[in-house]
């Protein structure tokens, strides 16, 4: 049964150095408050997994909290370049890092494996594509037709970390909106945190709700606002502004570095 | 008895007639899958003048959305507000764009080659980029999935090049190529000048392909934009 525990305490309880670590929501729930905590505690040689990279990981990329990106999209969705993300590639800064890539449907299927604890998906794609030299994926015949598929192997992160409208005091967490692969995700990793804008009484059923147990998750923390620049519709609105002065102030290292120590670094979580 | 014919517009710039020329691709259309940018604008104005009962579908999961602007992100919040249902990541690749449920899909690619394959990864060597793009996102799937693909890019060297630095897509299911100069068409297998929009010479559209370009024997020019195209997507930037 999840603990309601502080932001603080349960990134503390559950992320390691090394660790595998899945802070996703598509474009929709972004744990952005959880993964500030994790650099403010100083996690380092992170694997960090996310289908869409987004600001968050530009920001914990560019800090140097991560050995290895896995993913599928690095933009900067309607705006352009993730700049951290491109220097990181590009020139190494701070250091390199590992770089494993898949598409949307490839990395969707990974966490459907996962949740499913089976060792792998099968799919029809990446054949054809430069794709399969660089990423990990392999061909499978299926036994019954013989067409020839593709198998992409099961994501079973360390940890996974999401961010949903609300939760109740047992712990059970629901969502509303975009669901991405929020309930795949924590059903795939080891250990998991959700973060909730507000702790209810009781959960009332929402028209394409998504209720995820309060027994498959670890720990729930409160922390409002906690996606934003993204959102938690229904509460809060994406900041898309934002997003656009994203792209001015990762541009320059010292500039970013300054940035993320003013308001990442220098706070403390609510 | 027809109508006449409604006036065109003057005075526009080559990127409204790209987006004019993409709505009107849409019309008798069934369902769009669409990214952010262009093909956006393109889809809702399609939605405004041709084709009212057009599904959208975004990669985010919102299938029928219906926003009144056009969305930055795939994932804001009013396409999930205004969708007819919203489904996770999984069910939206696996349920409903593999299978083909999804008609069109409109692509965008910084690089395309003469089999209309895309590269949407690297520019330069995969291990030591001269610049990093994004990556595949939903590309490869959506363009093997759906029936029909109509990629939506600025037509000059950079982009239509002779050899792709990374293959991220395939073409093999493109019907259209709409730029700003024209549009092409796959003709056994390789993309063919079909359409020059209003002005455009078969020689500027050569000088801007990185390739020696195949040319249909019958060019056709597009229409201009009628003075209800072009208010309709000025009034919808604008909101």
């Amino acid at each position: 049964m999840a603990q309601l525990v502080s932001l603080p305490e349960a990134i503390a309880e559950v992320v390691r150095d090394g660790d595998s670590v899945a802070l996703e929501g598509f474009t929709h729930l972004i744990p952005f408050a959880a993964g500030h905590e994790v650099l403010r505690q100083g996690r380092r040689e992170l694997e960090l997994i996310r289908m869409t990279p987004d600001l968050l990981y530009d920001q914990m990329i560019g800090f140097g909290a991560a050995r290895k990106l896995v993913f599928s999209y690095g933009g900067n969705p309607g705006v352009g370049s993730l700049h951290r993300f491109r220097d990181v590639v590009e020139h190494g800064w701070p250091h390199p890092i590992e770089l494993e890539e898949h598409s949307h449907a490839g990395m969707a299927n990974r966490y459907v494996a996962g949740a499913s604890k089976l060792p792998f998906m099968v799919m029809r794609g990446y054949s054809g594509t430069d794709l399969v030299a660089h990423t990990n994926v392999k061909e499978i015949v299926c036994p019954f037709t013989g067409e020839r598929l593709t198998a992409v192997p099961a994501l079973n992160p360390d940890v996974a970390i999401v961010h949903a409208q609300e939760a109740d005091r047992d712990g059970n967490v629901q969502l509303w909106g975009i669901p991405g692969v929020q309930k795949e995700v924590v059903l795939a990793a080891a250990k998991s945190v959700v973060t909730v804008e507000r702790i209810v009484e009781q959960l009332e059923p929402r028209p394409g709700g998504v209720v995820i147990p309060g027994w498959v998750i670890d720990f729930v923390a409160q922390a409002p606002g906690g996606s934003q620049p993204s959102y938690a519709l229904g509460v809060t609105e994406r900041d898309n502004d934002f997003y656009r002065e994203w792209d001015v102030i990762s541009r320059d290292r010292e500039q970013f570095m300054a940035w993320m120590e003013a308001n990442v670094i220098g706070k403390v979580a609510a | 008895m027809s109508a006449a014919p409604e006036a065109s517009a003057t005075g526009y710039d080559t990127g409204e007639l790209q987006t004019i020329v993409a709505a009107r691709s849409l019309a008798g259309k069934r369902s769009c899958f669409i990214g952010v940018g262009r093909p956006s604008t393109a889809a809702l104005l399609a939605r405004m003048v041709h084709n009212p009962e057009l599904v959208l579908v975004y990669e985010s999961g919102t299938i029928g959305a219906k926003p009144f602007r056009v969305p930055l992100s795939i994932g804001d919040g009013e396409l999930a507000q205004t969708a007819d249902f919203v489904v996770s990541v999984p069910e939206m690749f696996n349920y409903w764009i593999g299978p083909g449920r999804v008609q069109v899909a409109f692509l965008g690619a910084a690089q395309v080659d003469r089999h209309a394959n895309l590269n949407s990864t690297v520019i330069g060597d995969y291990a030591h980029p001269r610049t990093r793009l994004p990556g595949a996102g939903g590309a490869p799937e959506i363009a093997t999935g759906c029936a029909e693909v109509v990629v939506i890019a600025p037509h000059g060297k950079r982009t239509f090049v002779e050899q792709l630095d990374f293959m991220t897509t395939r073409g093999d299911h493109t019907t259209l190529v709409i730029t700003d100069l024209g549009v092409l068409e796959p003709r056994n297998g390789e993309l063919t000048l079909t359409t020059l929009h209003p002005r455009v010479t078969v020689e500027q559209v050569q000088d801007a392909t990185g390739w020696e370009l195949k040319v249909a024997d019958e060019l056709a020019v597009s229409a201009e934009p009628t003075g209800h195209e072009l208010s309709a997507l000025r009034e919808l930037v604008s909101r």
